[in-house]
């Protein structure tokens, strides 16, 4: 019923301005677009080519990478929404969407904030604040002690009043330290006085507080839409509980088992929450719930959430339609009581992150991306395509992959299915993080905590297993039927195009070509020696083990798939060959079969691999600590980056003069490139790109190095 | 409204106008099976015998090479060549039972063509393990013959060499003469001045004459601390001067590439080496030019292993040659010319891997009619520039009075001539029996064919062992008469047997192949592979207008 920007509430909105990037702009303006929405998409000058901006019907550069100033500029968004004379501004999430600052201003400029009244923002923002509404509105509250007065009697007065179990937590702790569990009045202060010795030896600091204690703590929040004629509705809730560095990874909606009462409570609950400031538009009431199923209001998000799309999926609304309809003054389309709870939907969060390095966050170029494709019960909200680039600049997340099915079995199994078609291959992701964890026992029976993660960890981080000489057997054959498809390429632009000696038969004559080829499985490596049979088979042996391995590969889409047959167990996979990784995607799992590089070539090139004076990854140059003519010694430091708000110290790979520094602070310097010249490197060596050309060309010489370079 | 029938008929294609030749064999006849046995069982014994000759020398040198971190020298083509593409590997059989007990595989020595970085080349390596590498007669023979393929082919030369140079104790037989080992240096400068490159990968010793390979190459590689190239080694050195000296210090490879200058780039490897030589090639600026015209390439409508059943290993059997052609050329697609005319010789036009080539091949003896028939079509060849491929299975012209007066000889000298004369590539396989003059006027060894191949069943001498007992014993038999004495059946079973025996001998494809009367035996269900391989070769040099000398009418 969405037709056409409504006047309803006396607005008019025919144009908005989204003040966001990456897949929530593009997500604000698929909806614009439906709703015959002219969409103003702001970018900075890091995101120049990116997918948002390609989106929308018009596009406006905002100013250097950095958010402070481009995303975060408010005069400089509020300008472009004039220029461009758009109506609306929309937030999305992060950046402006809960500044109050930003949303008072627009409703300076006569703009429409399609967000809460800053108001509610506003009292909403600080913690204590919103407790202290929320205890008034009668929503149940953490209760805590949080005061100076240290005495024993003190805090066990107010242990009893929060109520028992409860919680004596160190003021500076942490890590568990310093940190007990009282259960009953009789136990507190033999728990408080344990807590004390230990914080005061850890932290040279006992001051406690008290906290209701909440076992096996869930995430629950509840969606809620308010509108501009007081009223307020709540699509049920989701479950967020499973989170690392405190970030959501998967969430679902509804929550799992949770049963219709306690969902009527905690949308009662909510919609008494959002009443309480008034609230307009979309938020979101979190709630932190025990074991029993008791909920405490924790805060409430004055903004549309990320995992917003699970909520959709439920409920079969569009919320950025209802927030532009809201926003125009209509009335919340559903009442209470047409909104209704449909199957099960998840989201699983797609991060540019190295979850065997404490989720590391990561950037770069997303060499190959390929993903399920989108269907009714399939969403993929994305900012990116392949070729783009996850910038240093901001959140690491690259899409949300969200699916539904009639109950929460079925879409979990769709969720894992649909995991396994999402292939990445030019940074590290948390895919395979996610197959573990969507997969595991306890997540698939819905025993969902805060602690899930560390609880589970080593089910979830398994050590590393070798990869099955089937599979092996199948990247050799991916490497040698890719390596035909380049000389069949080369050979089908020359003129003498049948010549055999252009094929990749490898006969021999009267004998068999055996190629010994070394692949590394993580560290080790696995010669295979491939025979090339007569009839285009290949026998290869690994160990003491023969297989009799063929296939073929071939176009798909954008993407190569290898259909291979090894000793007769024929398998279909996508097959990507990059930085002499073979990636292999198929329904079992991915597999990364490196190519080592020959000695001759990684000799040459240690210096720019071995973290030597190049750069690790994209990042800033924060201190430089040579310049030309200067002697370093190995290990000198050369440099000091910031890349990914960690710090990096370049040292000298070999002793030398430096010859030229090639940033200086402040300057941008790209992964892998070269930071500092020596003076003998170029007598020694070819430039820095030669050697990245033959690294990746000869490494797999197949590919590259024979015709073209 | 309906059209007339016909009306939407299409034109006649015209495309696929060529014939196709060749039936479907009965597969179940005796002959055929037993034939096929037979064939199949002499392919079997070449692929087992080649098996082993790939392994070079025994385990023991193997080992010892590998430990100092060599490749063996297959392997070393095997990284030098396109990853994944054939080598046409020549005379694995070098020196095959050649040298009583001393074993030489493959006559020490690899030869053969391979493409490297998209450029034929010919590539001749020394096998270490094999006697240290060193040249014992038919090692120098075999590098020769390889340079001649260069030569003739226009194909540049890379030498991976690892070789102690002359074999000392044979020195008489590989030294002095005109085909000997300085001819290898000779040939260099020939193929030079020709602007055919020459490299040199140093990969183990080059002492004394060795030392010129690369010396005399265009562009040289070494690899370090295990290339070395010296006029005199250290213990020569040490007797002349009294100089003590290490082997590296002598003549490594930072002593050529720094200060001698004797080679152009250093390698960490042999794989270094390698890589290097691949680039080389690159910065040669060579680019094949096929003259002959190209269509797209088809298998044959047979399969190729019904050869063996249709040939067979007795000579005795007759096959047609039409049979054998249908498994080798494209589609199985056969011109022939002049079908009705001296239908003992069978010629005519196929494509093999697409490029156009004359098929000489042979269904009986050769009469005057064959001959002049194979003389025209070898003109044809010539004029248009086309190819010619040999099938050879010939035990020669025919004799008699009435072919004698009927000009036979001159004739086959006519058909001779035009072989001997024609200029463009030539190829030969001996697909059965090569006897006497049949052998001339097909293309053997002596009429330059740029390459020569044999089929283990196949046969080659001046006439079949059979004959030859009978004309000697008849000889025998005269010469008794005239002394008054008779010839003992025995006796003269006796004075054949051993003819025979011998006749059988060196007959032999193996006993051939080892003295290099051809570049390799090969398995018939290959040879498509074999002739397409070679034409794409032989397609490198640049065509030469043939001049024939006088027909004798």
């Amino acid at each position: 019923s969405a037709k056409c920007a409504s006047t309803a509430g006396g607005h008019s909105i025919g144009k908005i301005l989204i003040a966001n990037r990456g897949e929530i702009a593009c997500r604000v303006m698929r909806t614009a677009r439906k709703m015959g929405v002219k969409s103003v998409a702001v970018y900075s000058e890091a995101d120049r080519n990116s997918m948002h901006v390609a989106m929308a019907d018009e596009a406006h550069c905002i100013g250097p990478a950095p958010s402070q100033q481009s995303y975060l500029a408010v005069e400089k968004i509020i300008q472009v929404a004039k220029t461009s004379a758009a109506q609306a501004i929309h937030p999305g999430y992060g950046f402006l969407s809960e500044n109050t600052e930003f949303a008072e201003l627009c409703k300076q400029e006569g703009i429409i904030f399609i967000g809460p009244p800053s108001s509610a923002i506003r009292d909403m923002g600080i913690k204590s604040t919103s407790k202290a509404i929320m205890s008034a509105a009668g929503v149940p509250v953490v209760e805590g002690y949080h005061g100076e007065d240290q005495s024993d009697q003190h805090l066990k007065e107010h242990a009893m009043r929060i109520g028992y179990p409860v919680m004596i937590k160190a003021v500076r702790g942490g890590g568990g330290k310093g940190m007990r569990i009282a259960h009953s009045e009789k136990e507190f202060l033999d728990q408080l006085e344990s807590a004390r010795r230990e914080a005061k030896k850890s932290f040279n600091d006992d001051a406690m507080l008290i906290e209701k204690f909440v076992d096996h703590p869930r995430h629950v929040e509840v969606q809620v839409f308010g509108d501009q004629h007081g009223n307020v509705v709540y699509l049920f809730e989701r479950d967020c509980s499973v989170q690392r560095r405190h970030q959501k990874i998967i969430e679902e909606a509804p929550g799992p088992g949770i049963n219709p009462e306690v969902r009527k409570r905690l949308g009662e609950a909510a919609v008494k929450a959002a009443k309480a400031v008034n609230y307009v538009g979309a938020g979101t009431v979190e709630f932190i719930m025990d074991s029993q199923h008791n909920f405490y209001f924790m805060e409430m998000n004055t903004r549309l959430q990320v995992e917003h799309p699970v909520t959709e999926m439920i409920t079969g609304t569009d919320l950025v339609e209802w927030q532009l309809r809201v926003a125009a003054g209509e009335k919340i389309p559903l009442t209470q009581e047409e909104i209704l709870l449909r199957g099960h939907a998840f989201e699983a969060r797609i991060y540019a992150e190295d979850p065997t390095n404490n989720f590391l966050p990561g950037a770069g170029p997303l060499v190959h991306l390929s993903t399920p494709t989108p269907d009714r019960d399939t969403r993929i909200e994305t900012g990116v395509r392949q070729g783009d680039e996850v910038s240093v600049h901001y959140d690491p997340m690259i899409a949300k992959l969200v699916v539904w099915a009639e109950d929460r079995e079925a879409a979990l199994r769709k969720l894992r299915y649909s995991l396994l078609q999402y292939n990445i291959v030019g940074l590290s992701t948390n895919i395979d993080f996610l197959l573990s964890l969507s997969g595991h026992p306890q997540f698939e029976a819905g025993n969902v905590h805060t602690d899930f993660i560390p609880q589970y960890h080593d089910d979830l981080f398994p050590a590393r297993k070798a990869t099955p000489l089937e599979v092996v057997c199948q990247a050799a054959l991916g490497l040698i039927l890719k390596e035909k498809m380049v000389s069949d390429a080369f050979r089908d632009q020359s003129s003498d195009k049948f010549s055999p000696f252009a094929s990749s038969t490898g006969r021999r004559i009267n004998i068999l070509y055996t190629r010994k080829l070394s692949l590394l499985d993580g560290e080790n490596i696995v010669d295979v020696a491939v025979t090339y049979n007569r009839g285009g088979s290949y026998s290869m042996q690994i160990q003491d083990k023969m297989f009799l391995v063929s296939g073929e590969i071939f176009n798909e889409g954008d993407s190569i798939y290898l259909s291979s047959s090894v000793n007769g167990t024929v398998c279909k996979s996508k097959l990507v060959i990059l930085d002499n990784t073979i990636h292999l995607f198929s329904p079992e799992g991915s597999a990364q079969i490196g190519l080592p590089v020959p000695k001759y070539l990684s000799a040459v090139s240690s210096a720019g691999t071995q973290g030597g004076a190049v750069a690790p990854m994209t990042g800033t140059v924060e201190k430089v600590f040579v310049k030309a003519g200067d002697k370093v010694e190995v290990g000198d430091p050369l440099m000091v980056m910031i890349a990914m708000k960690m710090e990096h110290t370049i040292r000298a790979p070999k002793a030398g003069v430096i010859k030229k520094v090639n940033f200086q602070e402040g300057a941008q310097a790209n992964r892998h490139a070269p930071l500092v010249e020596f003076v003998d490197e170029v007598a020694e060596s070819k430039c820095f790109i030669e050697r990245i050309v033959e690294l990746v060309s000869s490494a797999h010489p197949a590919l590259a190095a024979n015709y073209t370079d | 409204f309906l059209l007339r029938s016909g009306a939407a008929r299409p034109a006649r294609a015209c495309y696929g106008e060529a014939a196709a030749v060749g039936s479907r064999p009965d597969a179940g006849s005796p002959v055929y099976q037993e034939n096929y046995e037979r064939m199949k069982a002499l392919v079997t014994q070449l692929q087992e015998q080649a098996e082993k000759i790939r392994l070079g020398g025994g385990e023991k040198a193997r080992k010892l090479h590998t430990s100092r971190g060599k490749l063996l020298p297959r392997e070393r083509i095997d990284r030098l060549i396109d990853p994944g593409s054939p080598f046409l590997e020549f005379s694995q059989f070098a020196g095959y039972q050649l040298y009583g007990n001393e074993e030489v595989p493959a006559g020490g020595i690899i030869t053969g063509i391979g493409r490297v970085s998209g450029v034929e080349c010919l590539i001749v390596a020394n096998d270490a393990t094999v006697k240290g590498g060193t040249y014992y007669p038919i090692t120098v023979k075999k590098h020769l013959r390889a340079q001649e393929i260069a030569m003739q082919n226009h194909l540049p030369c890379i030498y991976l060499v690892d070789s102690g140079g002359a074999n000392l104790p044979r020195q008489a037989e590989v030294f002095p003469d005109r085909d000997h080992f300085g001819r290898i240096f000779y040939n260099q400068a020939i193929m030079s001045s020709q602007g055919i490159p020459q490299i040199a990968v140093v990969m183990g010793s080059c002492t004394a004459g060795g030392a010129y390979v690369p010396a005399m190459a265009d562009e040289s590689i070494i690899v370090g601390k295990q290339g070395t190239i010296f006029l005199g080694g250290p213990p020569l050195v040490k007797a002349a001067t009294g100089e003590e000296v290490s082997a590296e210090d002598l003549g490594g490879a930072d002593l050529h590439c720094r200060h001698s200058g004797v080679t152009d780039h250093y390698a960490l490897d042999d794989s270094h080496a390698l890589h290097l030589a691949r680039k080389t090639v690159k910065s040669l600026n060579l680019q094949k030019k096929v003259d002959v015209s190209i269509e797209p390439s088809e298998e044959p409508l047979f399969p190729a292993d019904e050869i063996y059943g249709i040939v067979g290993d007795q000579l005795k059997r007759n096959f047609d040659v039409k049979e054998v052609i249908a498994r080798i050329v494209d589609g199985s697609k056969f011109d022939e010319f002049k079908a009705l005319y001296g239908d003992t010789l069978i010629t005519g036009f196929a494509r093999i891997f697409g490029y156009l080539v004359g098929i000489i091949g042979n269904n009986g003896v050769l009469f005057s009619e064959s001959a002049k028939k194979g003389t025209h079509f070898i003109q044809l060849c010539c004029q248009r520039n086309i190819p010619i491929v040999f099938l050879q299975n010939i035990t020669g012209f025919m004799v008699g009075r009435e072919y004698e007066a009927g000009g036979i000889a001159k004739d086959g000298a006519k058909m001779v001539t035009a072989v001997a004369c024609a200029s463009v590539p030539k190829i030969t396989v001996i697909i059965g029996g090569s006897y006497g003059a049949g052998n001339y006027g097909m293309c053997g060894r002596a009429y330059s064919p740029r390459f020569l191949y044999m089929w283990p069943n196949a046969r080659i001498s001046v006439m079949g062992g059979e004959q030859a007992a009978t004309v000697l014993a008849t000889i025998a038999k005269d010469q008794k008469a005239r002394e008054g004495k008779q010839l003992s059946k025995a006796d003269e079973e006796a004075l054949k047997e051993p003819i025979i025996r011998r006749f059988e001998e060196e007959g032999n494809p193996y006993y051939s192949s080892a003295r290099l009367w051809d570049d390799g035996i090969i398995d018939p269900a290959d040879t498509r592979l074999v002739l397409g391989l070679s034409l794409s070769a032989a397609l490198n040099a640049p065509t030469k207008k043939t001049e024939f000398g006088v027909f004798r009418m």
